[in-house]
């Protein structure tokens, strides 16, 4: 049992009902449940048809969707030399819901970010006006290692850097949403949004008929059209390409499945050949022109002549091409800049300065300790913080000072002290908790959400996202790689 | 239209699971002999199957004309389990998957799966079982196996140019299967002191090493004649595994990839199909039967090399300036 729980009453602070004897509540928001244990006004409908099917049922459910998940392939795969192994990305059953004015206050929230997002881009590799106003350093920009020199002064079509956007959101204790991360370069996740639902949807039709649940199947229609507006001279019939860097991705599966649902072909770097600043795919028929490319490879990885000249999975001369105008890559190079740890404290500062508006999402509260005042508080607030170098990623050079040894956070310290302008600092989060199935019973488990931004001649997103779960009891981490899972997500119309 | 390197793939993975199936087949026939009796003195069988798969016999020239016992084992597990070394039934299948792996968008979903089962059927079969067992099913199981595969193919997956191009290089690989069985059969192997295949035994082994002894006898009786069974695999223009047959079918496949473009028809692979072609279908056999027919088979070796260089010339790796106007 839970410490948390003591001090209450034992019925005030845990749902009512058999299935629910190992649920916990406390002061993480808990999407279905009040803090009395009651459901929330949405979630009574799925709480009514859980009860009714009882748990045998809804283990027989579980398991058609996880045979489910393994016909159709969706699996991720680790390859030997010679042998493999296919494991299936965990999928909960229940679905995460959401209702129509939580949705209605993402949805004006991610498009209000975008968009100052995109003017941000523009700006720094154009002008840099906001540098200039001292709103964001200038040598925070230009030092960042994602900050692209090569795309000062290239024209973007539509000033769309970044048309394909997939933001990580939590929800803080007050129920409120944050934005966690911007993930701007080539986000993924998408299929299994959509695998989810179709899956999701045949195991409960009942309850998913009942709930009057938006619809996403079209976000790859909305995908080729936001790419198709984005074709050199906005010539009504482009030809538009995904690039991949091959089967050894573990984003293939992914790859493969958006190629197919939009109709365009699946090319590898050694697919393609640049004459004449002009990008062309090699058929059997001979080269053909290639108009809009929707990459799903890193910069670093785009063209060996300008970027990493050890790499042999993008295209020598891309971006000579791009520059000319003559071939349309989304998202555009350089917008990685926009989404470092760093640059992602000044978004909300971001917003004001091109929108003149308050942000409609907030940030998780950061601290940059390149300000006196924030390194003050993060230095006096160590044990409580998670510091994280700006520079790095995967949990390289991160201090998490809850879970810290007194030696560790010392050592800490005096990096912070002899560096700051290095380090940020986040308070420990408290992710909300959706309930899952979990041997027969329903659990909370910590979840985040995903949704996937579309930006062409206008912004879309499609209504839902991928709603990431930490499957470990009490584990805060979502990735698919440590024990991370995920769930249908459906946004009611009303 | 098509990638190239999609077409590259798909040819491949067809020229693949062509050379499993006969190599499967050659192991089921010399596999069923060993059952069945003991080995005979200057027995040459197994010398002819290895050198027409171009594989070195192991333990030495002089031992496999006597195969019993730990070779006979050691020989078996190199064609059939071997997974690194070419050739062998394990390094065809996994070649074959590898490719479909890379194009597994433009193929059928069930053809996949049944690329998929076979391979991973073979991963799960030991030697070891397969001898005391005594059993042939195991190369029963992979022909079936891959028939099936030919069947789903038909049955599941557009006729468009992708199909030709498995269509193509399942012909082209085994007109040169064929070919180069032949010619250690009707000749000898050089360097040794083996020569044309003499005894009723060994030509009737090579009937059914191309499943081809119930055809053959209902255009000939069971009358085994090496004029006739050369006849037979090389000229017949409806036996699906005469080289006149696969020939036919390279020529006609030829015709039907690259549909979108011009510039390439009649272009060398077609030409020299054709030109092969016509030598197959108005030649005799009392043209080849003499002292030079082991030439005649490297002829059609050849050619066959020559349309398949072509092929990759034309469509896959052609020179970006061709077709820049």
């Amino acid at each position: 049992m839970s410490s948390h729980a003591s001090g209450t009453s034992k019925d005030g602070r845990r749902p009512s009902g058999a299935l629910y004897s190992q649920y916990v509540i406390d002061n993480a928001y808990d999407e279905m449940f009040d803090p009395n244990g009651a459901s929330r006004e949405h979630y009574r409908a799925l709480q009514a048809r859980l009860d009714a099917l009882g748990p045998e049922e809804m283990t027989r459910r579980q398991q058609a969707v996880d045979r489910a998940f393994l016909h159709q392939g969706i699996t991720f795969t680790v390859y030997g030399n010679s042998d493999s192994t296919e494991r299936i990305f965990p999928t909960d059953c229940l679905p995460r819901i959401l209702t129509a004015s939580e949705w209605a206050t993402i949805e004006a929230g991610l498009t209000q970010r975008l968009e100052a997002l995109n003017l941000f881009l523009k700006d720094i590799y154009n002008d840099g006006a906001i540098l200039s106003d001292g709103v964001v350093p200038r040598d925070l920009v230009y030092s960042c290692r994602q900050y692209r020199r090569e795309m000062r002064g290239v024209q973007v079509p539509r000033d769309a850097y970044v048309s394909i956007c997939g933001s990580d959101l939590v929800r803080t204790e007050d129920g409120q949403f944050a934005v966690l991360e911007d993930n701007l370069r080539v986000p993924s996740g998408v299929s299994y949004m959509l695998t989810n639902r179709e899956i999701i949807r045949r195991a409960f039709p009942t309850l998913y008929r009942g709930y009057n649940v938006r619809r996403i199947e079209n976000y790859s229609e909305m995908l080729l059209s936001a790419l198709r507006s984005l074709a050199p001279g906005y010539q009504s019939d482009p030809r538009i390409v995904l690039l991949t860097p091959g089967v050894f991705n573990s984003a293939y599966f992914e790859h493969t499945f958006l190629a197919r649902r939009m109709g365009i072909e699946l090319v590898e770097g050694r697919d393609l050949v640049v004459h004449n600043n002009t990008v062309f795919m090699r058929t059997t028929s001979g080269l053909r022109r290639v108009d809009v490319i929707y990459r799903r490879l890193d910069d670093d990885f785009v063209d060996p002549i300008v970027f990493r000249p050890d790499s042999t999975l993008g295209v020598s001369g891309l971006f000579d091409a791009y520059r000319a105008g003559n071939v349309t890559i989304a998202n555009a190079l350089g917008t990685g800049i926009a989404d470092d740890k760093a640059v992602y404290a000044y978004v909300p500062r971001i917003i004001k300065y091109y929108l003149d508006a308050e942000p409609i999402l907030p940030n998780v509260e950061t601290y940059l300790c390149r300000e006196p005042d924030s390194l003050k508080y993060v230095l006096d607030n160590l044990e409580q913080l998670v510091v994280k170098a700006v520079g790095e990623s995967g949990g390289y050079g991160m201090l998490v000072g809850p879970h810290a040894a007194k030696e560790e956070i010392a050592a800490f310290r005096a990096r912070l002290i002899a560096d700051p302008a290095n380090y940020i600092a986040q308070p420990t989060l408290a992710l909300s908790r959706a309930p899952c199935f979990v041997d027969r019973q329903i659990e909370g488990r910590h979840v985040d959400l995903r949704p996937f931004i579309l930006h062409g001649e206008r912004t879309t997103i499609v209504p839902g996202g991928l709603t990431r779960v930490a499957l470990k009891r009490g584990s805060l981490v979502v990735n698919s790689s440590q024990g991370g899972g995920s769930k249908d997500t459906w946004v009611l119309s009303n | 239209m098509m990638l190239s390197r999609v077409a590259d793939s798909l040819y491949w993975m067809s020229r693949y699971l062509e050379r499993a199936e006969h190599i499967a087949r050659l192991m089921s026939v010399q596999y069923s002999a060993l059952l069945d009796h003991e080995p005979q003195e200057n027995d040459p069988s197994w010398a002819r199957v290895l050198a027409s798969l171009r594989a070195a016999p192991p333990g030495g020239n002089d031992q496999i004309y006597q195969v019993r016992g730990s070779l006979a084992y050691r020989i078996t597990g190199a064609l059939t389990f071997d997974l690194h070394q070419s050739p062998s039934i394990a390094n065809a299948l996994f070649s074959a998957r590898e490719n479909a792996r890379q194009v597994r968008e433009q193929t059928s979903t069930e053809m996949w799966e049944q690329l998929n089962r076979l391979y991973l059927a073979l991963r799960s079969t030991s030697l070891e079982s397969m001898w005391r067992t005594q059993s042939t099913d195991f190369y029963v199981d992979v022909i079936n196996g891959l028939h099936q595969f030919h069947g789903i193919t038909d049955s599941t997956m557009s006729n468009g140019e992708g199909w030709h191009f498995i269509q193509l290089g399942r012909y082209m690989e085994r007109a040169q299967l064929v070919a180069s069985l032949l010619a250690f059969h009707f000749g000898g192997i050089p360097g040794t002191k083996t020569g044309a295949a003499e005894t009723p035994f060994e030509w009737y082994n090579l009937l059914k090493m191309c499943t081809a002894f119930e055809a053959y006898c209902k255009v000939y009786t069971a009358d085994i004649r090496p004029s006739r069974i050369a006849e037979f695999l090389v000229f017949d223009s409806e036996f699906p595994r005469s080289i006149r047959f696969a020939v036919d079918m390279v020529q006609a496949e030829l015709q039907k990839v690259a549909p979108e473009s011009n510039v390439h028809r009649n272009g060398r692979a077609e030409r020299i199909a054709g030109r092969l072609r016509a030598y197959l279908d108005y030649g005799q056999v009392e043209e080849i039967m003499n002292d030079s027919i082991q030439a005649h088979f490297a002829d059609i070796q050849r050619q066959c090399a020559e349309i398949h260089d072509a092929v990759f010339e034309t469509y896959i790796a052609y020179p970006v300036d061709a077709h820049i106007a």
